[in-house]
């Protein structure tokens, strides 16, 4: 379990720089297979539009695995996080395209903890907005 | 229809230890689009001192018991899947999950309350292993869109 990044070479302020990630309809369909979370509102339009929804919506819990992968990435070894935790604020439609929607995901390290641990916040908006609040991660540095 | 209160503080738990795979892991990593090796490669995991895959932090929701660690198909809580939004979630670990867990995941609903027209339900989880060790924690807030009754 060792971070490939090390909690003398980071400060408050440290970037982790933004990245896109495509969600498109097969994504939903995908993540429902492997999480058993079959909410129709993820895959049907017409139950998303019966449940008075913009369309069907990602996952929360695949924004959520979306933001935490740019920790993960950053720090090599997922098993460096210790804590994650986020508030749903906007839902990520994603229509049933070739293009989907382009969630973008960046982090700064917010504080320093003592042994070698951080706290990560994350920024995750999807066209613009905001759809992840109060977004961290902390993670145990090398 | 509002939720039944009386749910609140009960616990639901897994009526079998949920069994944490390889293909598991590596099929849920592929569905988060994430090729890290440690999630997919056991040599990897390993030389990075793990003792099999490793599963990302996420996967706990898989392991919940039931849907939403709750049990939605029981008609006196009174919960429309349709109408249900995911407001908060949060996990605690104290270390990862890997491949050859044997998860006891034990659920309680802490509370409802209504917020405006909707019902927040917040839900615990406690992981442990089939032999008692802690793995995790986690807190979850569901919103039950539009079920509170509307104030007098």
């Amino acid at each position: 379990m060792t971070a490939t990044v090390g909690y003398d070479d980071v400060e408050v302020g440290t970037e982790l720089p933004e990245r896109l990630f495509p969600l498109r309809r097969v994504d939903l369909v995908r993540y429902a297979g492997a999480s058993g979370d079959f909410n129709a509102i993820h895959w049907s339009d017409r139950a998303a539009a019966d449940a008075g929804l913009p369309g069907v919506l990602a996952h929360g819990m695949l924004t959520m695995a979306t933001a935490t992968r740019l920790v993960t990435d950053w720090v090599g070894d997922p098993g460096a996080v210790l804590e994650v935790g986020v508030k749903f604020s906007a839902p990520v439609v994603v229509p049933d395209d070739d293009e989907g929607a382009a969630v973008s995901v960046r982090g700064v390290v917010e504080k320093k903890l003592d042994d070698n641990r951080v706290v990560v916040t994350l920024t995750t908006r999807c066209r613009g907005e905001k759809v992840l609040m109060a977004a961290r991660a902390t993670v145990r540095l090398s | 229809m509002s939720l039944n209160q009386d749910f609140v503080g009960r616990n639901f738990v897994s009526p079998v230890p949920f069994q944490v795979g390889r293909e598991q892991i590596r099929q849920f990593a592929q569905a988060i689009g994430d090729d890290n090796p440690l999630y997919h490669d056991v040599d990897a995991a390993k030389a990075a001192g793990h003792p099999d895959l490793v599963a990302p932090p996420t996967f706990l929701i898989t392991a919940i018991p039931g849907a939403l660690g709750l049990p939605t198909d029981d008609p006196a809580l009174g919960l429309d899947y349709a109408l249900v939004v995911h407001g908060e979630q949060r996990f605690a670990l104290r270390r990862p999950v890997v491949a050859g867990d044997e998860l006891i995941t034990t659920s309680t609903l802490t509370g409802i309350r209504a917020v405006g027209r909707n019902e927040v339900l917040v839900t615990t989880y406690r992981y442990n292993t089939t032999s008692g060790e802690e793995i995790a924690v986690g807190t979850c807030t569901l919103v039950s869109r539009g079920t509170a009754p509307p104030r007098a």
